[in-house]
Protein backbone atom coordinates (compact mmCIF):
# COMPACT_ATOMS: atom_id res chain seq x y z
CA UNK A 1 0.00 0.00 0.00
CA UNK A 2 1.94 3.12 -1.34
CA UNK A 3 0.84 5.96 0.84
CA UNK A 4 2.45 7.99 -0.76
CA UNK A 5 1.65 9.45 -4.00
CA UNK A 6 2.92 11.11 -7.26
CA UNK A 7 1.23 14.16 -8.21
CA UNK A 8 3.13 14.93 -11.17
CA UNK A 9 1.44 14.06 -14.83
CA UNK A 10 3.25 14.76 -18.64
CA UNK A 11 6.49 14.40 -17.38
CA UNK A 12 5.96 17.07 -14.36
CA UNK A 13 4.20 19.99 -16.44
CA UNK A 14 1.41 19.51 -14.67
CA UNK A 15 1.35 18.77 -10.80
CA UNK A 16 -1.98 18.30 -8.49
CA UNK A 17 -2.16 19.63 -5.26
CA UNK A 18 -3.22 16.28 -3.54
CA UNK A 19 -4.36 12.78 -5.11
CA UNK A 20 -7.73 13.56 -5.51
CA UNK A 21 -7.14 16.72 -7.69
CA UNK A 22 -5.38 14.44 -9.40
CA UNK A 23 -8.18 11.80 -10.21
CA UNK A 24 -10.05 14.62 -11.49
CA UNK A 25 -7.75 16.32 -13.52
CA UNK A 26 -6.80 12.37 -15.25
CA UNK A 27 -10.71 12.14 -15.64
CA UNK A 28 -10.68 15.53 -17.80
CA UNK A 29 -7.91 14.59 -20.10
CA UNK A 30 -9.21 11.28 -20.69
CA UNK A 31 -13.01 12.59 -21.65
CA UNK A 32 -10.96 15.11 -23.60
CA UNK A 33 -9.23 12.32 -25.88
CA UNK A 34 -12.45 10.30 -26.03
CA UNK A 35 -13.89 13.48 -27.31
CA UNK A 36 -11.22 13.83 -30.03
CA UNK A 37 -11.43 10.17 -31.39
CA UNK A 38 -15.11 10.40 -31.34
CA UNK A 39 -15.40 13.58 -33.38
CA UNK A 40 -12.58 12.44 -35.98
CA UNK A 41 -14.71 9.09 -35.85
CA UNK A 42 -17.75 11.13 -36.95
CA UNK A 43 -16.25 13.39 -39.68
CA UNK A 44 -13.63 11.49 -40.72
CA UNK A 45 -11.03 14.00 -42.40
CA UNK A 46 -10.08 13.16 -45.97
CA UNK A 47 -6.41 14.35 -45.26
CA UNK A 48 -6.39 11.42 -42.68
CA UNK A 49 -8.05 8.68 -44.82
CA UNK A 50 -6.69 9.24 -47.62
CA UNK A 51 -3.11 9.45 -46.74
CA UNK A 52 -1.48 5.90 -46.14
CA UNK A 53 1.41 5.11 -43.11
CA UNK A 54 3.13 1.64 -42.86
CA UNK A 55 0.14 0.21 -44.93
CA UNK A 56 -2.55 1.90 -42.36
CA UNK A 57 -4.48 5.18 -42.85
CA UNK A 58 -3.17 8.07 -40.57
CA UNK A 59 -6.75 8.06 -38.80
CA UNK A 60 -6.49 4.55 -37.60
CA UNK A 61 -2.89 5.34 -36.42
CA UNK A 62 -3.91 7.97 -34.26
CA UNK A 63 -7.01 5.96 -32.84
CA UNK A 64 -4.58 3.67 -31.58
CA UNK A 65 -2.12 6.11 -30.44
CA UNK A 66 -4.43 7.79 -28.60
CA UNK A 67 -5.71 4.32 -26.99
CA UNK A 68 -2.56 3.37 -25.77
CA UNK A 69 -2.08 7.22 -24.42
CA UNK A 70 -5.33 6.33 -22.57
CA UNK A 71 -4.25 2.70 -21.41
CA UNK A 72 -1.05 4.54 -19.94
CA UNK A 73 -3.18 7.02 -17.70
CA UNK A 74 -5.93 4.12 -16.76
CA UNK A 75 -3.18 1.73 -15.57
CA UNK A 76 -0.60 4.49 -14.27
CA UNK A 77 -3.23 7.07 -12.67
CA UNK A 78 -5.94 4.98 -11.75
CA UNK A 79 -4.75 1.65 -11.31
CA UNK A 80 -2.12 3.57 -9.14
CA UNK A 81 1.27 2.21 -11.33
CA UNK A 82 2.75 4.94 -11.34
CA UNK A 83 3.26 5.13 -6.85
CA UNK A 84 4.31 1.30 -7.13
CA UNK A 85 8.16 -0.03 -7.32
CA UNK A 86 9.81 -0.16 -11.03
CA UNK A 87 10.49 -3.86 -10.16
CA UNK A 88 6.78 -4.53 -10.12
CA UNK A 89 5.74 -2.01 -13.09
CA UNK A 90 8.19 -3.00 -15.32
CA UNK A 91 7.09 -6.88 -14.47
CA UNK A 92 3.63 -6.40 -15.33
CA UNK A 93 4.01 -3.94 -17.95
CA UNK A 94 6.60 -5.33 -20.34
CA UNK A 95 5.65 -9.03 -19.92
CA UNK A 96 2.34 -8.52 -21.99
CA UNK A 97 3.32 -5.96 -23.92
CA UNK A 98 6.09 -8.28 -25.26
CA UNK A 99 3.72 -10.98 -26.05
CA UNK A 100 1.06 -9.33 -27.73
CA UNK A 101 3.34 -7.32 -30.15
CA UNK A 102 4.43 -10.97 -31.05
CA UNK A 103 0.62 -11.96 -31.32
CA UNK A 104 -0.28 -9.25 -33.26
CA UNK A 105 2.90 -9.57 -35.68
CA UNK A 106 2.26 -12.89 -36.68
CA UNK A 107 -1.54 -13.02 -37.03
CA UNK A 108 -1.58 -9.94 -39.29
CA UNK A 109 0.94 -11.30 -41.25
CA UNK A 110 -0.67 -14.55 -41.54
CA UNK A 111 -4.06 -12.72 -42.16
CA UNK A 112 -2.36 -11.10 -44.91
CA UNK A 113 -1.23 -14.14 -46.60
CA UNK A 114 -4.62 -15.80 -46.80
CA UNK A 115 -6.08 -12.17 -48.02
CA UNK A 116 -3.62 -12.66 -50.91
CA UNK A 117 -4.57 -16.26 -51.24
CA UNK A 118 -8.05 -15.20 -51.65
CA UNK A 119 -7.65 -12.77 -53.65
CA UNK A 120 -4.84 -14.24 -56.00
CA UNK A 121 -5.81 -17.80 -55.70
CA UNK A 122 -7.53 -20.38 -57.88
CA UNK A 123 -10.35 -19.86 -55.03
CA UNK A 124 -13.87 -18.41 -55.27
CA UNK A 125 -15.34 -17.54 -52.59
CA UNK A 126 -17.24 -14.07 -53.23
CA UNK A 127 -20.41 -15.40 -54.84
CA UNK B 1 17.48 3.66 0.99
CA UNK B 2 15.15 1.21 0.94
CA UNK B 3 12.41 1.77 3.59
CA UNK B 4 11.70 -1.85 3.87
CA UNK B 5 14.55 -3.49 4.98
CA UNK B 6 13.63 -4.75 8.45
CA UNK B 7 17.18 -6.21 9.47
CA UNK B 8 20.25 -4.46 10.02
CA UNK B 9 22.37 -7.52 8.50
CA UNK B 10 23.52 -7.01 4.55
CA UNK B 11 20.89 -9.89 3.76
CA UNK B 12 20.11 -9.58 -0.17
CA UNK B 13 16.72 -7.60 -0.71
CA UNK B 14 15.59 -11.50 -2.01
CA UNK B 15 16.98 -13.15 0.91
CA UNK B 16 13.03 -13.07 2.38
CA UNK B 17 11.44 -11.57 5.22
CA UNK B 18 10.76 -8.61 3.61
CA UNK B 19 8.90 -7.63 0.30
CA UNK B 20 11.27 -6.60 -2.74
CA UNK B 21 7.72 -5.33 -4.69
CA UNK B 22 6.59 -3.66 -1.73
CA UNK B 23 2.87 -5.13 -2.51
CA UNK B 24 1.27 -7.63 -0.68
CA UNK B 25 0.73 -11.19 -1.83
CA UNK B 26 -3.32 -10.24 -2.37
CA UNK B 27 -2.33 -7.54 -4.81
CA UNK B 28 0.22 -9.51 -6.47
CA UNK B 29 -2.01 -11.79 -7.15
CA UNK B 30 -4.39 -9.60 -8.78
CA UNK B 31 -1.98 -8.29 -10.75
CA UNK B 32 -0.56 -11.80 -12.13
CA UNK B 33 -4.64 -12.51 -12.98
CA UNK B 34 -4.70 -8.60 -14.43
CA UNK B 35 -1.97 -9.45 -16.71
CA UNK B 36 -2.93 -13.24 -17.90
CA UNK B 37 -6.74 -12.18 -18.21
CA UNK B 38 -5.02 -8.93 -20.61
CA UNK B 39 -3.60 -11.84 -22.67
CA UNK B 40 -6.93 -13.34 -23.07
CA UNK B 41 -8.53 -10.42 -24.62
CA UNK B 42 -5.49 -9.29 -26.50
CA UNK B 43 -6.02 -12.98 -27.53
CA UNK B 44 -9.79 -12.13 -28.16
CA UNK B 45 -8.78 -9.03 -30.31
CA UNK B 46 -6.16 -10.37 -32.32
CA UNK B 47 -8.01 -13.21 -34.02
CA UNK B 48 -10.18 -10.46 -34.64
CA UNK B 49 -7.73 -8.48 -36.21
CA UNK B 50 -6.53 -11.78 -38.18
CA UNK B 51 -10.49 -12.10 -39.09
CA UNK B 52 -10.59 -8.42 -40.72
CA UNK B 53 -7.34 -8.39 -42.38
CA UNK B 54 -8.41 -11.86 -43.95
CA UNK B 55 -11.30 -9.94 -45.55
CA UNK B 56 -10.14 -6.76 -45.33
CA UNK B 57 -12.34 -5.49 -48.37
CA UNK B 58 -15.50 -6.53 -47.29
CA UNK B 59 -15.89 -5.91 -43.51
CA UNK B 60 -18.74 -4.10 -42.77
CA UNK B 61 -17.86 -0.23 -41.58
CA UNK B 62 -18.65 0.53 -37.83
CA UNK B 63 -20.33 3.03 -38.56
CA UNK B 64 -22.71 1.99 -40.35
CA UNK B 65 -23.34 -0.88 -37.94
CA UNK B 66 -24.16 0.62 -34.85
CA UNK B 67 -26.08 4.21 -35.68
CA UNK B 68 -28.67 4.21 -32.81
CA UNK B 69 -29.18 5.66 -29.58
CA UNK B 70 -32.01 4.75 -27.07
CA UNK B 71 -35.13 7.23 -27.03
CA UNK B 72 -33.73 9.59 -30.46
CA UNK B 73 -34.64 7.91 -33.91
CA UNK B 74 -32.26 8.71 -36.39
CA UNK B 75 -28.55 7.79 -37.71
CA UNK B 76 -26.25 8.55 -34.57
CA UNK B 77 -23.04 6.83 -35.10
CA UNK B 78 -20.74 6.63 -32.20
CA UNK B 79 -22.80 8.79 -30.40
CA UNK B 80 -23.88 6.33 -27.44
CA UNK B 81 -20.41 4.34 -26.98
CA UNK B 82 -19.29 7.14 -26.38
CA UNK B 83 -22.08 7.71 -24.04
CA UNK B 84 -20.94 4.23 -22.39
CA UNK B 85 -17.32 4.81 -22.17
CA UNK B 86 -17.54 7.62 -20.23
CA UNK B 87 -20.14 5.95 -18.03
CA UNK B 88 -17.22 3.41 -17.27
CA UNK B 89 -14.03 6.05 -17.12
CA UNK B 90 -16.43 7.96 -14.65
CA UNK B 91 -16.94 4.32 -12.33
CA UNK B 92 -13.11 4.18 -12.86
CA UNK B 93 -12.97 8.01 -11.07
CA UNK B 94 -15.44 6.99 -8.60
CA UNK B 95 -13.59 3.55 -7.30
CA UNK B 96 -10.10 5.57 -7.39
CA UNK B 97 -12.05 8.18 -5.01
CA UNK B 98 -13.25 5.14 -2.56
CA UNK B 99 -9.73 3.67 -2.77
CA UNK B 100 -8.46 7.33 -1.82
CA UNK B 101 -10.82 7.59 1.28
CA UNK B 102 -9.96 4.02 2.36
CA UNK B 103 -6.16 5.05 2.75
CA UNK B 104 -7.35 7.81 4.98
CA UNK B 105 -10.21 5.70 6.86
CA UNK B 106 -13.18 7.30 6.13
CA UNK B 107 -16.09 4.64 6.41
CA UNK B 108 -18.93 6.89 5.32
CA UNK B 109 -17.03 8.07 1.85
CA UNK B 110 -16.03 4.97 0.69
CA UNK B 111 -19.31 3.31 1.23
CA UNK B 112 -20.78 6.12 -1.44
CA UNK B 113 -18.14 6.26 -3.38
CA UNK B 114 -18.55 2.31 -3.91
CA UNK B 115 -22.21 2.87 -4.42
CA UNK B 116 -22.09 5.49 -6.94
CA UNK B 117 -19.00 2.96 -8.88
CA UNK B 118 -21.68 0.17 -9.11
CA UNK B 119 -24.55 2.35 -9.82
CA UNK B 120 -22.07 3.37 -13.14
CA UNK B 121 -21.39 -0.58 -13.90
CA UNK B 122 -25.10 -1.19 -13.76
CA UNK B 123 -25.60 1.62 -16.49
CA UNK B 124 -22.89 0.24 -18.52
CA UNK B 125 -24.20 -3.63 -18.12
CA UNK B 126 -27.86 -1.99 -19.43
CA UNK B 127 -26.38 -0.52 -21.93
CA UNK B 128 -24.38 -3.08 -23.37
CA UNK B 129 -27.76 -5.68 -23.60
CA UNK B 130 -29.56 -2.72 -25.39
CA UNK B 131 -26.39 -2.84 -27.81
CA UNK B 132 -26.90 -6.13 -28.47
CA UNK B 133 -30.61 -6.42 -28.38
CA UNK B 134 -30.52 -3.33 -31.17
CA UNK B 135 -27.99 -5.62 -33.29
CA UNK B 136 -29.77 -8.67 -32.93
CA UNK B 137 -33.35 -7.02 -33.99
CA UNK B 138 -31.31 -5.50 -37.13
CA UNK B 139 -31.92 -2.34 -38.84
CA UNK B 140 -33.00 -2.78 -42.60
CA UNK B 141 -33.19 -6.49 -43.37
CA UNK B 142 -30.52 -7.81 -46.34
CA UNK B 143 -30.15 -11.04 -48.36
CA UNK B 144 -27.80 -13.56 -48.31
CA UNK B 145 -26.30 -15.43 -51.18
CA UNK B 146 -24.79 -18.46 -51.75
CA UNK B 147 -21.58 -18.08 -50.78
CA UNK B 148 -22.79 -16.06 -47.53
CA UNK B 149 -22.74 -12.88 -49.18
CA UNK B 150 -25.15 -9.92 -48.02
CA UNK B 151 -26.41 -8.01 -50.25
CA UNK B 152 -28.35 -4.68 -49.21
CA UNK B 153 -30.90 -2.42 -50.39
CA UNK B 154 -29.95 1.40 -51.01
CA UNK B 155 -33.05 3.92 -52.58
CA UNK B 156 -31.32 5.06 -55.91
CA UNK B 157 -32.78 8.63 -54.94
CA UNK B 158 -32.11 9.68 -52.21
CA UNK B 159 -28.96 7.30 -51.78
CA UNK B 160 -30.23 6.36 -48.51
CA UNK B 161 -30.59 2.56 -47.08
CA UNK B 162 -33.49 0.93 -48.06
CA UNK B 163 -35.67 -1.49 -45.53
CA UNK B 164 -36.84 -4.63 -46.65
CA UNK B 165 -40.60 -3.03 -46.01
CA UNK B 166 -40.08 -0.36 -48.12
CA UNK B 167 -40.14 -1.92 -51.61
CA UNK B 168 -41.28 -5.81 -50.28
CA UNK B 169 -44.33 -7.28 -52.54
CA UNK B 170 -46.59 -8.58 -50.15
CA UNK B 171 -47.49 -12.05 -52.26
CA UNK B 172 -50.78 -14.15 -51.95
CA UNK B 173 -48.15 -17.45 -51.11
CA UNK B 174 -49.06 -19.27 -48.18
CA UNK B 175 -45.83 -19.81 -46.02
CA UNK B 176 -46.39 -21.96 -42.72
CA UNK B 177 -44.01 -21.66 -40.23
CA UNK B 178 -42.65 -25.36 -39.38
CA UNK B 179 -43.24 -26.43 -35.78
CA UNK B 180 -41.67 -28.98 -33.38
CA UNK B 181 -45.17 -30.68 -33.51
CA UNK B 182 -45.39 -31.05 -37.32
CA UNK B 183 -42.19 -32.66 -37.78
CA UNK B 184 -41.07 -36.11 -38.09
CA UNK B 185 -38.44 -35.30 -36.24
CA UNK B 186 -37.88 -32.51 -33.22
CA UNK B 187 -36.96 -29.91 -34.92
CA UNK B 188 -38.79 -26.40 -35.65
CA UNK B 189 -37.24 -23.69 -37.83
CA UNK B 190 -36.86 -21.02 -35.43
CA UNK B 191 -36.64 -17.44 -36.50
CA UNK B 192 -38.96 -16.20 -39.41
CA UNK B 193 -38.18 -13.29 -41.68
CA UNK B 194 -41.19 -10.82 -41.86
CA UNK B 195 -40.85 -11.31 -45.86
CA UNK B 196 -39.70 -14.61 -47.84
CA UNK B 197 -37.31 -14.33 -50.64
CA UNK B 198 -39.69 -14.34 -53.63
CA UNK B 199 -41.73 -11.33 -52.14
CA UNK B 200 -38.17 -9.62 -51.59
CA UNK B 201 -37.21 -10.24 -55.13
CA UNK B 202 -40.78 -9.33 -56.84
CA UNK B 203 -40.85 -6.24 -54.83
CA UNK B 204 -37.46 -5.28 -55.93
CA UNK B 205 -38.05 -6.36 -59.14
CA UNK B 206 -41.30 -3.73 -59.49
CA UNK B 207 -39.77 -1.02 -57.78
CA UNK B 208 -36.92 0.58 -60.58
CA UNK B 209 -35.20 3.19 -58.02
CA UNK B 210 -33.85 0.34 -55.70
CA UNK B 211 -30.58 -0.73 -56.04
CA UNK B 212 -28.29 -2.92 -54.38
CA UNK B 213 -24.95 -2.85 -52.45
CA UNK B 214 -22.50 -5.37 -52.11
CA UNK B 215 -20.06 -5.70 -49.24
CA UNK B 216 -16.90 -4.68 -51.33
CA UNK B 217 -15.46 -1.96 -49.77
CA UNK B 218 -14.36 0.98 -52.84
CA UNK B 219 -11.77 3.34 -52.77
CA UNK B 220 -13.03 5.76 -51.27
CA UNK B 221 -14.01 3.60 -48.25
CA UNK B 222 -17.61 2.87 -48.92
CA UNK B 223 -19.48 -0.15 -49.76
CA UNK B 224 -19.81 -0.58 -53.62
CA UNK B 225 -23.15 0.58 -55.12
CA UNK B 226 -24.63 -1.72 -58.43
CA UNK B 227 -26.05 -0.69 -61.05
CA UNK B 228 -29.79 -1.73 -61.82
CA UNK B 229 -28.62 -4.03 -64.47
CA UNK B 230 -25.91 -5.66 -62.01
CA UNK B 231 -28.39 -5.69 -59.39
CA UNK B 232 -31.27 -7.65 -60.90
CA UNK B 233 -28.40 -9.88 -61.71
CA UNK B 234 -27.10 -9.95 -58.40
CA UNK B 235 -29.98 -10.71 -57.44
CA UNK B 236 -30.31 -14.10 -58.76
CA UNK B 237 -27.55 -14.95 -56.81
CA UNK B 238 -29.50 -14.58 -53.67
CA UNK B 239 -30.93 -17.87 -51.20
CA UNK B 240 -32.35 -16.76 -47.99
CA UNK B 241 -33.38 -13.30 -46.30
CA UNK B 242 -31.44 -12.31 -43.38
CA UNK B 243 -33.20 -9.79 -41.03
CA UNK B 244 -31.00 -8.47 -37.61
CA UNK B 245 -27.78 -10.92 -36.85
CA UNK B 246 -26.89 -14.10 -34.88
CA UNK B 247 -24.10 -15.94 -35.11
CA UNK B 248 -24.87 -17.67 -38.25
CA UNK B 249 -26.62 -14.60 -40.49
CA UNK B 250 -25.76 -10.96 -40.33
CA UNK B 251 -26.93 -8.53 -41.91
CA UNK B 252 -24.82 -6.06 -41.51
CA UNK B 253 -21.91 -8.07 -43.57
CA UNK B 254 -19.49 -10.78 -42.58
CA UNK B 255 -21.22 -13.20 -40.07
CA UNK B 256 -17.48 -13.18 -38.43
CA UNK B 257 -18.15 -9.78 -37.60
CA UNK B 258 -21.38 -10.70 -35.24
CA UNK B 259 -19.37 -13.60 -34.25
CA UNK B 260 -16.61 -11.78 -32.51
CA UNK B 261 -18.81 -8.69 -31.58
CA UNK B 262 -20.84 -11.34 -29.77
CA UNK B 263 -17.52 -13.16 -28.03
CA UNK B 264 -15.86 -9.44 -27.34
CA UNK B 265 -18.19 -7.69 -26.15
CA UNK B 266 -19.94 -10.69 -24.12
CA UNK B 267 -16.67 -11.65 -22.67
CA UNK B 268 -16.13 -7.91 -21.33
CA UNK B 269 -20.09 -7.50 -20.36
CA UNK B 270 -19.40 -10.38 -18.36
CA UNK B 271 -16.11 -9.48 -16.92
CA UNK B 272 -18.10 -6.26 -16.28
CA UNK B 273 -21.37 -8.36 -14.30
CA UNK B 274 -18.96 -9.92 -12.10
CA UNK B 275 -17.32 -6.64 -11.56
CA UNK B 276 -20.41 -5.36 -10.37
CA UNK B 277 -21.16 -8.33 -8.32
CA UNK B 278 -17.47 -8.17 -6.33
CA UNK B 279 -18.28 -4.63 -6.17
CA UNK B 280 -21.88 -5.17 -4.14
CA UNK B 281 -19.78 -7.56 -2.03
CA UNK B 282 -17.33 -5.57 -0.94
CA UNK B 283 -20.26 -2.79 -0.36
CA UNK B 284 -21.80 -4.80 1.83
CA UNK B 285 -18.80 -5.60 3.93
CA UNK B 286 -17.54 -1.99 4.06
CA UNK B 287 -20.92 -0.97 5.57
CA UNK B 288 -20.82 -4.01 7.78
CA UNK B 289 -17.43 -2.25 8.94
CA UNK B 290 -14.72 -5.55 8.11
CA UNK B 291 -12.14 -3.69 6.93
CA UNK B 292 -12.70 -0.60 10.11
CA UNK B 293 -11.75 -3.73 12.15
CA UNK B 294 -9.07 -5.35 10.03
CA UNK B 295 -7.64 -1.79 10.41
CA UNK B 296 -7.06 -1.16 6.53
CA UNK B 297 -9.53 -0.85 3.20
CA UNK B 298 -6.40 -2.96 0.93
CA UNK B 299 -9.69 -5.27 -0.34
CA UNK B 300 -11.46 -1.99 -1.83
CA UNK B 301 -7.95 -1.23 -3.84
CA UNK B 302 -7.84 -4.92 -4.57
CA UNK B 303 -11.51 -4.87 -6.48
CA UNK B 304 -10.60 -0.99 -7.90
CA UNK B 305 -7.47 -2.95 -9.51
CA UNK B 306 -9.91 -5.41 -11.14
CA UNK B 307 -12.41 -2.54 -11.72
CA UNK B 308 -9.98 -0.18 -13.69
CA UNK B 309 -9.02 -3.49 -15.77
CA UNK B 310 -12.34 -3.96 -17.28
CA UNK B 311 -12.11 0.04 -18.10
CA UNK B 312 -8.53 -0.39 -19.41
CA UNK B 313 -9.74 -3.41 -22.06
CA UNK B 314 -13.27 -1.21 -22.98
CA UNK B 315 -11.07 1.31 -24.39
CA UNK B 316 -9.51 -0.89 -26.43
CA UNK B 317 -12.55 -3.12 -27.82
CA UNK B 318 -13.84 0.31 -28.03
CA UNK B 319 -11.34 1.54 -30.68
CA UNK B 320 -11.04 -2.08 -32.22
CA UNK B 321 -14.37 -2.50 -32.67
CA UNK B 322 -16.13 0.97 -33.47
CA UNK B 323 -13.19 3.18 -34.40
CA UNK B 324 -10.28 2.05 -36.59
Amino acid sequence: MAHEHKLEIFRGLVKFKNNIQKIWGVLIFLSIVTAVEVVLGIFKPEVLTQNYFIGMKLLNWIFIILTLVKAYYIAWDFMHLRDERSSLRRAIVWTPIFLICYLVFILLFEADYIYNIFKDGFLSWNF
Amino acid sequence: MSTTVTTGTEESVWGGGNQPLNASYGKMMMWFFIVSDALTFSGFLVSYGFSRFKFIETWPIADEVFTHVPFFHGNYPMIYVAFMTFILIMSSVTMVLAVDAGHKMKKNKVIWYMFATIIGGAIFVGSQAWEWATFIKGDYGAVETKGGRILQFVDAETGERAALADFSKALPEDRIKHEKSEGVWFMDEGFKTSFSLNEVVAGFKATPNILIRTETINEEGEKTLLSRQESLAKLKDATQVVEGANLIHNEYGSRLFADFFFFITGFHGFHVFSGVLINIIIFFNIILGTYERRGHYEMVEKVGLYWHFVDLVWVFVFTFFYLV
